[in-house]
């Protein structure tokens, strides 16, 4: 603070040009943190232009018009456009083409980079989505605590057969059938899973593949489900919310 | 330019006549001032305050280094000045004229005679107490006080 109004004390001088030198360097140094005491610098001079106000006297004499007007006309504040425009004139025209021609490369280059990288991430996610399903399917095929059920046609050949392999806490289940016959037009199978207690829940519907295959991956189930068994039946093609008699194949866990 | 120096250069030249004392000199001081404004136009920042005031400190900033035989100290881009009074108008520059001779009058002689050494004769505060023969930090003061009471005349 009392640094400050010592400065303050030298900024008049500092403004008047009449500070030592040694004070000076100081004061600058200063001046340049101090935007109050800048200001104040400012403000000064103001002050001192009010002073150079309260001289007269009498008028410059015409001549000086006369030589500072000369003076001008022997040195434009612009540098005029040359006359004649020597060949190197043109350089910069042909550097400002060129770099348009770069930019409009650069340009082409980036728009055909963002479409490459769009594709890709596009690819990537494809990626990962397969790489997710492929991961929950070995989980539950590796599970320890699946449970295994296999189901088998009443009547015999040719044997339709179903395994199931399902993880209650995470409620993931694997269908795998074989030897399924097609079913009537218009309809589809339904799997069901049938809980300890309450009505059987729907697990997913499918169709099987021309050699009799079908697959029913994860269906939508709550977590936690305790299965008593497995069944399927065949539904209309929109589904059921009960499964309507017969049941085709049934299991219930080892 | 032939319109600032119209109007501009009377002022400019009696700040540097009453600094030098003699009219050659003034006259090269009046047209290093404009010429040095018209080869660069971007050293006044009209947006910090007006023409007039800017010249008046330049050119009287100009004939001090010249009656001083010194280099230019200041770098003419720095100045930056900042006035109440819009001194654009001839009229209003004769009235402040009036208002700041009144005010220097008001003082007393030996702060006016510290401020006008220092300013129109450019002594340091030190030539000035060898001069009157008066306190280091008494000719500082007067300086101070003086410019501040200029300013103050306008405030109202």
């Amino acid at each position: 603070m009392s640094e400050h109004q010592q400065f303050a004390e030298d900024l008049s001088l500092y403004a008047l040009g009449t500070l030592e030198p040694e004070e000076r360097s100081l004061l600058e140094k200063h001046l340049r943190e101090c935007a109050g005491c800048r200001r104040e610098v400012e403000a000064l001079r103001g002050d001192m232009a009010l002073l150079a106000l309260s001289t007269s006297g009498p008028k410059p004499p015409v001549r000086a018009r006369q030589r500072l007007m000369d003076a001008l006309a022997r040195e434009p504040r612009q540098a005029r456009v040359a006359r004649q425009r020597p060949w190197w004139a043109l350089v910069p025209a042909f550097v400002a083409a060129g770099m348009a021609a770069l930019a409009m490369f650069f340009w082409v280059q980036s728009t055909k980079l963002q479409r490459d990288l769009a594709s890709l991430e596009k690819r990537s996610a494809q990626q990962r989505a397969e790489l997710q399903r492929a991961r929950e399917i070995v989980a539950t095929l590796t599970a320890t605590d699946a449970m295994t059920v296999t189901l088998v046609a009443a009547k015999t050949p040719p044997q339709p057969q179903g395994k199931i392999m399902y993880v209650k806490d995470r409620a993931s289940l694997i269908f795998l059938a074989s030897n399924m016959p097609m079913p009537p037009p218009q309809k589809v199978y339904e799997l069901w899973l049938i809980p300890m207690k309450g009505a059987p829940m729907a697990a997913g519907m499918f169709k099987p593949d021309a050699h009799g295959s079908a697959m029913v991956i994860n269906p939508p189930l709550p977590v936690g489900m305790e299965a008593k068994a497995f069944a399927v039946t065949i539904e209309p093609e929109a589904g059921s919310s009960t499964p309507t008699m017969p049941i085709v194949m049934m299991g219930a866990g080892a | 330019m032939a319109e600032l120096y119209d109007r501009y250069s009377g002022m400019v030249y009696a700040v540097a006549l009453r600094v030098l004392s003699d009219t050659g000199a003034a006259e090269d001081v009046l047209q290093e001032v404009f010429m040095q404004l018209w080869r660069n136009p971007g050293l006044f920042d009209a947006a910090r305050g007006n023409l007039a005031p800017w010249l008046a400190v330049i050119a009287r900033n100009r004939a001090i280094d010249m009656l001083r035989k010194r280099r230019p100290e200041t770098d003419i881009e720095d100045v930056v000045v900042s006035v109440q009074p819009d001194l654009a108008a001839d009229a209003d520059r004769g009235i402040v004229m009036t208002k700041v001779r009144s005010v220097l009058s008001g003082m007393g002689t030996s702060q006016r005679m510290a401020l006008e050494m220092a300013y129109f004769e450019g002594l340091s505060h030190s030539e000035i107490a060898a001069k009157t023969g008066e306190a280091l930090g008494t000719i500082k003061t007067r300086i101070r006080t003086g410019l501040l009471a200029l300013r103050k005349a306008f405030e109202k």
